[in-house]
């Protein structure tokens, strides 16, 4: 009896435990860049999932754009990433490169690949493998307006056609004509590809170059407008000043409920010039696993979930999005969304982006290429010639690799010469009566020396570090110095010649005097004026003042460019209203560079007014008292004792913000983007392209920023030298 | 004579403020127009029919959980900016004092050290510092995120807190100690209270460089409920499209407390010229 009831007993927590992990509490990250419906659409499909399987939950986590890919790189391979990760399939090539990503295995078995538009399915296929789980299609197509062009244009030349016949500044076609996304269905019409297959460039020969004058043509027609952002298209297509854009579904969402006519989409048109199809480039969002992931069951069913039918019914009816799944396009639960559905069919036709490296490294040089052709610089087979040797030279081969021998006796040497130094200096006379005065002092800096050796000091120097290396984070390949002497010999070109160390160096120079000229000007004569006793408004003036500080730059910049576009900036209204003719701002050096000049003093001038504000409260006022019952002049008081008494705070101020300006990354960024042609941009913004958008090039790009920090703290000298003087004062 | 000095002043004042707003003007016009500003080649932007639906997005009204998150994200923005001067200024000043006051061995050599860290391009650097928050355990927490906030700020802080330090005569601390107190009681109560303006000041750009970061932030933290604001506005751009609207509308929402802050600020700026402030 009792061994029965302890076998009972047995038997019944073996059930237990056997069923335990059908309803333990099974958590499942999900991280994804998306927003408003997407990601509402995202997270119905979630909560239906965890419904489905009682015990797990599945946390979503939008991540801004802006930092998601760093994001990824940084958290997966620490097992802090996600479980899985939505991303467009182009990136598959990079992300094996890291090993990110895993095959997704039974996640997307064979049985569900015929569920699938077939180019989506070829999209997440790596080496025969599958990675991914396809979500959505992002293609470009028409957007038509119907009071416009109530036709469906057969070929594109029907719609450029209308150009004499539309009302007075309406044009037949928007769309970004100077981004080679948008340019690739041209390039397609006439038989081209920015890369193929392997991902090698192939963005040059006969077909590119009448693909490009077929646009500079449309352009000289006032076919398209003249530098057509995203933002512009969209404002052209809403006010009825575009019969046409071009553009992706993204748009509409944008459009939303803001549209007064009944728009329609259609897949891109014909070219009549070669009688070619104009096959757009697709991106497939897909969901990946991660290693962490991959071995586990319930992530992978997710993914599977995720892409399955049911999920991509939600996400197509309150996401929006074009699902790749042919049959789900005929359920009468998405008939009334024609307009997705014709990017459904646009998408069937289009051309999987390539996923290789060559492809992330095609984009700038393209770019260029196709502005500097638009603008009328440069013959379309010369801009095409150039770009093809840009890119070469930016998948150049990784240098050899190189023994690390000469750098430990290198570190060796030097710890060797620290540690003689310190020797020597220890058994100085009066070092030890030195050191006992020093200890007081000792207490007050420990933590602040602690503080910014760990988090300032160390992050940096190991960032240094990599400069010594090539290749992909996964498998660095120490390269000694190959980087330095690839920078410093211009890589083989001229040394003055477009893009060059030596180039960009001088046009960095130029940008950081200028900008700390007009900050510490400016930053001083307001000082000065708001500093006036018994100035009225004073308050008032000092709130407006510090406007450009207070409203976060990443948004003003933006809004610095807008003012700085060619047609419907504000900057050209003026011009024209002073009977001046309008300025092309980003087609020339001078213009572009006064365009960012411009927009970074109006964000930096008010920290000087505010240090020179604070400054001057400090200044004792018997002082100027003093001087004034001496007969001294307003300008003589200001000169003789104002200054001075300034100097200790203004000069590590002006000192820092030189530096400061020197790495100014974003404005330049965000305001000319180096247009034209790269010319505008700065050490640290070329730098950053080296290390995101030239194929991912870390240590080339750290060799950079290693090269920066040497030649500021070589100029730093003198001010430097000046900084410790003042204690002798 | 002086009359005319004035009104010089003002017009000088005028015009830089018109400089300064006029840009802002468009954000604004950003923010108030839920269809996009229109492509008009303006001088003055309008806003044909003004509406406060962005805002409404930004702060997730009628839904009182999105709401919620919203304030919660606006919390976490303050703490971490409070905390981050607080840090910085705790840290920075001793330091400050110390390099402005005491010869000691290593004074001059910190002193470059300090302009150094300032000149390295951080191109390189976020994935170490992923590393080094990770063994710390501090990841996805606030206390990381102020932490590498306030030591990225300590630097500039020490410089600016040194050079008012030096501003301030020696005397008065010299004739407290003459009375009896200590070094570390006449910091405290003689030299801080001169430095208070400056302090104010440095503080200030402590918040500020924490309050608008987000590349840090969202890549530091991975909960919802923990980020900061500026990870929140940054979510509006995507990769082909930005939510004009929305975008400019977080910004705006975001620039308020600044401003606020600025005012207290600057009456303590005001409090500091009127006190005469260094006269001990």
């Amino acid at each position: 009896m009792r061994g029965r009831s302890w076998a009972l007993v047995a038997a019944f927590w073996a059930v237990v435990m056997l069923a335990m992990p059908a309803h333990a509490e099974e958590h499942v990250v999900l991280w994804h860049a998306y927003r408003g419906d997407e990601e509402r659409a995202l997270s119905l499909v979630a909560k239906r999932f965890e419904a489905e399987h009682p015990g797990v939950t599945v946390e979503v986590l939008a991540i801004p754009f802006e930092a998601y890919a760093a994001k990824l790189t940084a958290a997966i391979p620490r097992a802090h990433g996600p479980d899985l990760f939505i991303q467009a399939h182009q990136w598959i090539g990079a992300y094996l490169g890291e090993k990110l990503i895993e095959p997704i295995g039974d996640g997307f078995p064979d049985a569900d690949v015929a569920g699938f538009d077939e180019p989506a399915v070829k999209a997440v296929t790596w080496a025969g493998a599958r990675y991914a789980v396809p979500l959505a299609n992002k293609c470009v197509a028409l957007y038509l307006n119907p009071n416009l062009e109530p036709r469906s244009p057969v070929t594109l030349e029907e719609l450029t056609g209308l150009v004499g016949s539309l009302p007075r500044g309406v044009y037949p076609l928007a769309y970004s004509a100077d981004n080679s996304y948008y340019h690739a269905p041209f390039l397609g019409g006439f038989g081209g590809a920015l890369v193929d297959a392997d991902g090698t460039f192939t963005f040059f020969g006969e077909g590119a170059a009448r693909s490009l004058s077929f646009v500079k043509d449309m352009l000289a027609r006032h076919v398209i407008p003249e530098e057509p952002s995203g933002a512009l298209v969209k404002e052209l297509f809403l006010s009825g000043r575009a019969a046409a854009v071009i553009d992706g579904p993204w748009l509409m969402a944008d459009l939303g409920k803001d549209v007064s006519f009944p728009y329609r989409v259609e897949p891109l048109p014909k070219l009549a010039a070669t009688g070619r199809p104009m096959r757009p480039l697709l991106t497939v969002e897909a969901v990946f696993v991660t290693h962490g992931g991959a071995t586990r069951p319930t992530v992978r069913e997710l993914a599977r979930w995720l892409g399955g039918a049911e999920a991509a019914m939600t996400r197509a009816k309150v996401g929006q999005q074009v699902v790749p799944r042919p049959a789900l396009w005929n359920d009468p639960a998405l008939a009334g969304l024609t307009n997705l559905r014709a990017f459904a069919d646009a998408a069937r036709g289009a051309e999987p982006m390539v996923a290789s490296r060559g492809m992330q490294a095609a984009w700038e040089p393209a770019n260029q290429a196709i502005k500097k052709v638009l603008r009328g610089d440069q013959e379309p087979a010369a801009a095409l010639e150039e770009a093809r040797r840009r890119w070469v030279d930016a998948t150049r081969p990784l240098p050899p690799e190189a023994s690390p021998f000469p750098l430990f006796v290198v570190f060796g040497a030097g710890i060797l010469t620290l540690a003689l130094l310190a020797v020597k200096r220890a058994t100085q006379a009066g070092f030890r009566r030195d050191l006992r005065a020093s200890l007081p002092a000792y207490a007050y800096v420990t933590h602040a020396v602690l503080a910014i050796l760990a988090l300032v000091v160390f992050p940096l120097a190991a960032g240094a570090l990599t400069s010594l290396f090539a290749g992909t984070r996964d498998a660095p390949r120490y390269v000694g110095l190959a980087n330095y002497v690839a920078i410093v010999t211009a890589r083989g070109g001229a040394l003055l010649g477009h893009g060059s160390f030596y180039l960009t160096l001088l046009v960095t120079l130029l940008w950081t005097v200028v900008n700390v000229f007009f900050h510490v000007g400016l930053g001083l004569v307001l000082g000065v004026a708001l500093s006036r006793p018994l100035m009225r408004l004073r308050a008032v003036y000092r709130v407006l003042l510090i406007l450009p500080w207070a409203v976060p730059s990443y948004v003003t910049a933006l809004a610095w460019k807008g003012m700085f576009q060619r047609q419907f900036g504000a900057m050209n209204a003026l011009l024209r209203l002073l009977g001046a003719e309008p300025v092309s701002w980003f087609s020339h050096f001078s213009t572009a560079f006064a365009a960012n000049v411009a927009t970074n003093v109006w964000l930096g001038f008010p920290f000087m007014m505010v240090v020179v504000l604070g400054a001057l409260t400090s200044i004792p006022k018997d002082v100027l008292e003093a001087a004034e019952v001496d007969g001294a002049t307003r300008a003589q008081r200001f000169r003789l004792v104002t200054l001075p008494l300034l100097k200790p705070v203004l000069l590590p101020a002006v000192v820092l913000g030189a530096v400061w300006t020197f790495n100014m990354f974003n404005v330049v960024f965000l305001v000319s983007g180096g247009e034209p042609d790269g010319t505008t941009d700065i050490l640290v913004s070329e730098a950053y392209r080296w290390a995101f958008t030239r194929d991912n090039q870390y240590g080339y790009a750290a060799a950079y920023a290693v090269l920066i920090f040497l030649l500021l703290a070589g100029g730093s000298r003198f001010f430097g030298r000046r900084l410790t003087q003042e204690e002798s004062r | 004579m002086k009359r005319l000095e004035a009104l010089l002043a003002h017009a000088l004042l005028v015009a830089a403020c018109a400089f300064a707003v006029y840009p802002l003007l468009w954000v604004i016009t950003l923010a108030l127009s839920p269809t996009g500003p229109g492509a008009e080649a303006r001088l003055l932007p309008i806003v044909s029919a003004p509406s406060l639906e962005n805002f409404r997005t930004v702060v997730g009204w009628g839904s009182s959980g999105a709401t919620l998150l919203f304030l919660r994200q606006l919390a976490n923005s303050l703490i971490v900016s409070l905390a981050t001067a607080v840090v910085a200024i705790a840290i920075a000043t001793p330091a400050a004092y110390a390099l402005a006051r005491f010869s000691f061995i290593g004074a001059k050599p910190g002193l470059r050290a300090l302009l150094a860290t300032q000149m390295f391009p951080t191109v390189a650097s976020a994935v170490p510092l992923y590393l080094l928050l990770d063994a710390l355990h501090l990841l996805d927490s606030r206390a990381g995120l102020v932490l590498v906030y306030a030591s990225t700020a300590v630097p500039f802080a020490i410089f600016q807190l040194r050079g008012s330090f030096l501003a301030i005569p020696v005397d008065i601390e010299e004739a407290a100690m003459v009375d009896g107190a200590s070094r570390a009681r006449a910091f405290f109560l003689v030299v801080l209270p001169a430095a208070r303006p400056a302090i104010a000041v440095t503080a200030l750009f402590a918040f500020m460089s924490a309050w608008n970061e987000f590349i840090l932030a969202a890549t530091l933290l991975s909960r919802k409920s923990a980020y900061t604001l500026p990870v929140v506005i940054q979510s509006y751009v995507q990769e082909q499209s930005t939510s004009w609207g929305p975008f400019a509308a977080a910004a705006i929402l975001v620039s308020v407390p600044v401003m606020a802050l600025f005012y207290v600020a600057q009456r303590q700026l005001v409090s500091g010229l009127t006190q005469g402030g260094v006269k001990g």
